[in-house]
């Protein structure tokens, strides 16, 4: 991270206040499955339970359709604040609630479309409004019910609710916690796999924002990043393609980065535009780096980008510039401490 | 007569007091309905709540060893096999057995039960995957002695996730649930560091992912890896990570060394338990080691690789500097010109220096 980034006065301002914000309103904390039936109901009303026991003003403000034996016992422990019809649905009852004004609510189902009309469309904006008045908020969704999972979750299943939650939503939460069963199914393991990826990414934009916000500067690589470096000449397909697929099996990030070169010649051009479309193809991040050591260059961008392993090139530079400056390959291996480097073969150009 | 092998479930997570037992435990009163459950090894020193989940569940005594003038109990597994039960409740895979022991570790006595066509339901935290090692020591600064090779992992049947956020857990543990007043206080400086904890939570979560994919259709790939085998200390470090991408890659794995005589004899004593120590471990790791003779170390890794239709090299990344750290730089950059026709990965030192 670069300094003046972090001393930018407006971004400290609105941290504070974000920070302020937060320490006003409720923790929001969110049980997700992968599907129903894996336990978040349960565990979601014992941990209300265990807080109700250490002191906490605890009152349930929705619970599920559908119970079992072991559920009804641990709801008879709780208080209860009733839904109320509203067009022949059930919609949670958020004025008796914050006239009640507990520390924690339970609402089992944070997916729920309400009825024209209502105060708010979605359940999730109903809890938004609780957080805002300070009352803290536990709460179940599956992972059929975030939007941006949707469309590949519906492609397994065949089945796509038409309740939403934003992933933002989720990744607000101050805590988020997957509730894993074994899958029966094949099907069902991909979207426990689904699940267990999202919960992952999730943790780590919550990690990022701590060590940010307590300046601590770490690299453990917990998730892979591939940076495949490109240059005009150089045979790229193979690596990009080779990087994809490592990418895809780490469930990691795919980069791509270029060192500006000023006069390129017309081939060099037009081999470095069809580099770089083969890369928009395979979906990576494409990355202008500027800089007269183009081998300096591509590592500094290595480090602050949190790189794990970069894909490059064997070096085709032959004659006075390997005199000079020695074989960049190897250079970039001697400056590459700390990130893996595979080096592929290319076509020898004579 | 051959028997059914027994299933294998771990229930992982990434700290002490996640409440990886107590959820094995729910599992095992579930069972228990249908089914004969014992409870072969269960921490004494755990929490009431756990405790209670025991109630029902017979347990099989443990076995008291004499060591240097102490007591150890351990999992009497001899009288599990002969008290024969459909399902075993085993505490803490990695364990690690007092000398003594009929097996030195506690997974090597579970897969005996396993071979006896026992179940068994088990705990394990992450950070005790081989292969995740020198990040461990990287996130924690602790060098994880207690170890279980990833393709035991492999063999479970099933894995869960039990998740828990950082915050519960260090709430837990001020509340001296997990530990005791003054170990707690050390474990929050360390282990418990609130980023080191989402740090651990985060690579158990990927994991778990991993070992779900892995269960259900990966195609094999072509890949076919060669790990360079040398007394270098951070060689051992080098079989973990090349371990880990053929696991994820789904490739296959050979470990080589090269000597002039084809065997460890010209080495000095140092060197040659070294080099036998790195082997071993590989193949500790399932991996196929050999030794090759050759006067010159790569083009007798090349070669090797072109016959063995090897697709990528893994070696150690060259130390800077004078004498011995010289010679394996020249021989990195040898062996990069070479493999002209090869993926050639240059490993980069992950025990634990920071940037």
């Amino acid at each position: 991270m670069n300094k003046e980034h972090r001393r930018d006065p407006e971004r400290i301002l609105a941290e504070v206040e974000l920070a302020d914000q937060r320490k006003s309103s409720g923790r929001l904390k969110i049980f997700l499955g992968y599907a129903s039936g894996v336990g978040k109901s349960a565990k979601m009303l014992t941990e209300a339970r265990r807080r109700k026991r250490r002191g906490e003003d605890v009152v349930v403000g929705a619970i599920q359709p559908k119970s079992t034996p072991e559920i009804d016992s641990v709801l008879s422990s709780h208080e209860i604040i009733p839904t109320i019809k509203s067009a022949g649905k059930d919609v949670i009852d958020v004025v008796r609630i914050l006239r009640r004004r507990p520390q924690v609510v339970v609402i089992d189902g944070l997916a729920y479309d309400n009825p024209p009309g209502s105060r708010h469309a979605k359940r999730w904006q109903e809890i938004e409004e609780l957080l805002q008045s300070g009352i803290s908020v536990l709460t179940s969704v599956n992972l059929q019910y975030i939007e941006e999972m949707q469309e590949e979750v519906a492609s397994i299943t065949g089945k796509r609710p038409t309740e939403t939650v934003p992933l933002a939503f989720l990744k607000r939460a101050d805590d988020i916690e997957v509730v894993d069963a074994p899958a029966e199914e094949q099907k069902s393991s991909r979207l426990r796999e689904m699940a267990l990826l999202m919960a992952a990414e999730v943790v780590e934009s919550e990690l990022r924002t701590y060590l940010e916000a307590h300046r601590i500067v770490e690299n453990w690589g917990i998730q892979e990043r591939i940076l495949v470096g490109i240059t005009p000449r150089s045979d790229a397909r193979l690596i990009l393609e080779s990087g994809k697929r490592n990418a895809d099996r780490f469930h990691g990030d795919l980069l791509v980065a270029y060192v500006r070169q000023s006069d390129l010649s017309p081939q060099d051009q037009s081999a470095l535009d069809s580099n770089l479309g083969i890369a928009r193809e395979l979906e990576a991040t494409i990355h202008v780096l500027d800089g007269h050591d183009p081998v300096r260059s591509l590592i500094d961008f290595a480090r602050l980008a949190g790189i794990t392993q970069i894909f490059i090139g064997h070096s085709q530079r032959r004659g006075w510039w390997q005199r000079l400056r020695g074989n960049p390959v190897e250079r970039l291996i001697d400056l590459a401490e700390g990130i893996d480097v595979r080096v592929f073969p290319q076509r020898t150009i004579t | 007569m051959s028997v059914r092998r027994g299933r294998l479930k771990v229930f992982l997570s990434y700290a002490a007091g996640a409440g990886k037992t107590y959820r094995m435990l729910e599992d095992a009163q579930e069972l228990k309905k249908r089914v004969d459950v014992v409870i072969g090894y269960f921490e004494p020193h755990a929490r009431k709540d756990t405790i209670e989940k025991t109630e029902g569940l017979e347990f099989i005594p443990r076995r008291t060893l004499e060591y240097r003038g102490s007591t150890f109990e351990e999992m009497d597994t001899a009288a599990v096999l002969s008290r024969r039960p459909a399902v075993c409740v085993v505490d803490e895979f990695a364990h690690t057995n007092v000398p003594g022991s009929e097996r030195a570790k506690r997974w090597e006595d579970v897969v005996t039960l396993l071979d006896a066509g026992i179940d068994v339901l088990t705990t394990m935290n992450l950070q005790h995957l081989e292969s995740l090692n020198d990040q461990i020591l990287q996130i924690t600064d602790i060098r994880v002695r207690e170890t279980v090779p990833d393709w035991v992992i492999k063999q479970a049947d099933e894995i869960v996730m039990v998740d828990v956020t950082p915050d519960a857990l260090i709430n837990r543990l001020k509340r001296g649930v997990v530990y005791e007043p003054e170990k707690a206080a050390k474990a929050l400086e360390n282990f418990f560091r609130e980023q080191s904890l989402a740090a651990l939570r985060e690579l158990a979560l990927r994991q778990a992912a991993h070992e779900v994919e892995v269960r259900h259709e990966i195609p094999r790939s072509n890949d076919r890896l060669l790990i360079y085998i040398t007394d270098e200390p951070a060689t051992a470090m080098l079989v973990r990570r090349a371990r880990r991408v053929a696991d994820y890659l789904r490739a296959e794995c050979f470990a080589i060394h090269v000597s002039d005589t084809g065997d460890l004899n010209s080495l000095n004593r140092a060197q040659r338990e070294a080099v036998e120590r790195h082997l071993n471990f590989a193949r500790h790791l399932q991996i196929e080691t050999r030794i090759l003779q050759g006067q010159d170390v790569p083009s007798t890794l090349v070669e090797f690789a072109r016959r063995e239709r090897i697709t990528q090299i893994f070696l150690m990344r060259p130390r800077k500097g004078q004498g011995k750290s010289f010679q394996s730089r020249n021989l990195t950059f040898d062996i990069l010109r070479l493999a002209q026709n090869l993926q050639v990965t240059v490993v980069a030192d992950r025990s634990g220096q920071r940037l």
